[in-house]
């Protein structure tokens, strides 16, 4: 076994302080430590996208981060995005517009998403595709993420030129 | 999927770094972005006794842009480079290339410096970099050197920097006229079945200058000289473009793999050629 380390993460907000080998993967510590199981494990050789969190404002393959690379970094993953009472909005537009049918890859999806809005707050349909290119879902056929997306964003927008 | 264990270093300047790769030799390795390394060292194809994260290394960041040369820090990420217009302005024929590398996710940690010292013949920066005849600056114990792209690359993950070196900025000379990357993969985010980079100055209708290079067709990227002088002189019509095509066949060596037999591989690569010259030629 290798030397451990200490490692500080914050996520979804909260500070975490852990031991862990700095081999670790992040996707591992998300859900086997921290419990957070929404990032999915879907390919685990940085293809898929299914793992994909938000760190330090970036989208990334957590299958692909050691653990020791996101010492001091803050983390959102899907749990602190939204909740069951409380839904993001992509993750209504997903459920009204069927953007998951499994459902497997859809943490990952609204995740980047999510990212992806923060950049381009109004995307064509085109710049959506493009930019969700890292996140593969093998129900949809992708139409209805899209969908959902594109609804979300122009909620996103209505909403801010009403306030 | 887990790699074997390693001790792991972040040192905040470049002098650090290099004490730790002078202090353990060949058993300490550079983590910049990881996506190559990464995978490699969970495969367990690539073992790392001692990973020296480059991330708060800042003299490694940053880009400059003057009138007849661009520079960029090893550790620029291809969507910083997407995003930089001053970049994009000089070089456009960078953007062009980083947007068709990898995914998003990819692309906010993959950096310019691993793309090119990795020295897999896959990725689409050496190639890139040899067209633009562009400068790395290796600093080492004794030192830094600066090696041209188009001298870099020796072999399968076989560059010219030595195991105590980083690369640590990259220098493009600023060029006039047409540009193209043209690229064909499987589906997106896969690496190049053939990529070709095209550089074209035109004068009087005819072709001025060129500069082509191609990638994931032999060991090594690969500058055509040949290639390139077929275009020179020339209105770029279809003989000249198939002396040109002919010429680079003549120095590429693809090997068959899941991307398809050698004929196959041959024939993408003429026709990527071929596009690129025309993309190139219509912007020159
Ligand atoms: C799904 C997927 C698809 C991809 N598709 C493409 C593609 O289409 N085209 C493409 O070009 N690439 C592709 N890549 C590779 C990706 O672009 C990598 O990020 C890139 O090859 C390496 O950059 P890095 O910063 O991640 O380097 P790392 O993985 O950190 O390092 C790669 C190698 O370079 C060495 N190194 C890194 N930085 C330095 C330095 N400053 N000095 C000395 N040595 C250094 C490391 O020791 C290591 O040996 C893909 C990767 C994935 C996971
Ligand atoms: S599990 Fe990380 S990309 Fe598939
Ligand atoms: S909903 Fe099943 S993989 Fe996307």
């Amino acid at each position: 076994m290798g030397k451990k380390m200490q490692i500080s993460l914050t996520v979804n907000g909260e500070v975490h302080y852990i031991l862990a080998e700095p081999r670790e993967l992040l996707i591992h510590t998300l859900r086997e430590r921290l419990g957070l199981t929404g990032p999915h494990i879907g390919c685990e050789t940085s293809h898929c996208g299914a793992c994909t969190v938000d760190m330090n404002g970036r989208s990334v393959k957590a299958c692909t981060v050691f653990v020791a690379q996101a010492d001091g970094a803050e983390i959102t993953t899907i749990e602190g995005l939204g909740s069951p009472d409380g839904l993001h909005v992509l993750q209504r537009t997903f459920r009204e517009h069927h953007g998951l049918q499994c459902g497997y890859c859809t943490p990952g999806m609204i995740t980047r998403a999510h990212r992806l809005l923060i950049e381009n707050p109004n995307p064509t349909e085109e710049e959506v595709r493009f930019g969700m290119a890292g996140n593969l879902c093998r129900c949809t056929g992708y139409q209805n993420i899209v969908k959902a997306i594109l609804a979300a964003a122009s909620e996103m927008n209505a909403k801010e030129a009403a306030e | 999927m887990i790699p074997s264990a390693f001790e792991y270093h972040r040192p905040g300047d470049l002098a650090s770094a290099l004490g730790i790769l002078s202090a353990y030799g060949d058993e300490a390795r550079v983590i910049a972005g990881g996506h190559s390394l990464i995978p490699m060292m969970k495969l367990r194809m690539a073992s790392v006794g001692h990973l020296v994260d480059l991330q708060s290394v800042a003299e490694l960041r940053g880009i400059t842009v003057a009138e007849r040369e661009v520079t960029i820090g090893a550790m620029v990420t291809q969507a910083e480079l997407i995003s930089h217009d001053g970049l994009a302005k000089a070089v456009p024929i960078l953007r062009e290339a980083a947007l068709q590398i990898a995914d998003p996710q990819v692309r906010y940690v993959g950096t310019v410096g691993g793309n090119v010292a990795n020295g897999d013949p896959g990725n689409d920066m050496p190639g890139l970099m040899q067209c633009l005849d562009a400068r790395f600056t290796l600093v080492g114990p004794g030192g830094p050197r600066e090696v041209p792209a188009r001298a870099f690359y020796h072999g399968l993950y076989a560059t010219e920097r030595a195991e105590d070196e980083i690369l640590t900025r990259i220098a493009i000379p600023v060029h006039a006229g047409g540009h193209a990357y043209e690229k064909q993969k499987r589906k997106i985010g896969d690496y190049a079945t053939a990529a070709a980079a095209v550089l074209l100055t035109k004068s009087g209708g005819k072709v001025a200058s060129a500069s082509v290079a191609m990638t994931n067709l032999s060991d090594v990227p690969v500058w055509s000289e040949a290639a390139a002088a077929a275009l020179v002189g020339r209105d770029c019509g279809a003989e000249a473009v198939a002396d040109a095509v002919a010429a680079m066949l003549a120095d590429i060596d693809p090997q068959a793999d899941n991307r398809g037999p050698i004929a196959f591989k041959k024939h993408v690569a003429g026709v990527i050629l071929g596009r690129a010259i025309a993309r190139a030629w219509s912007r020159a």
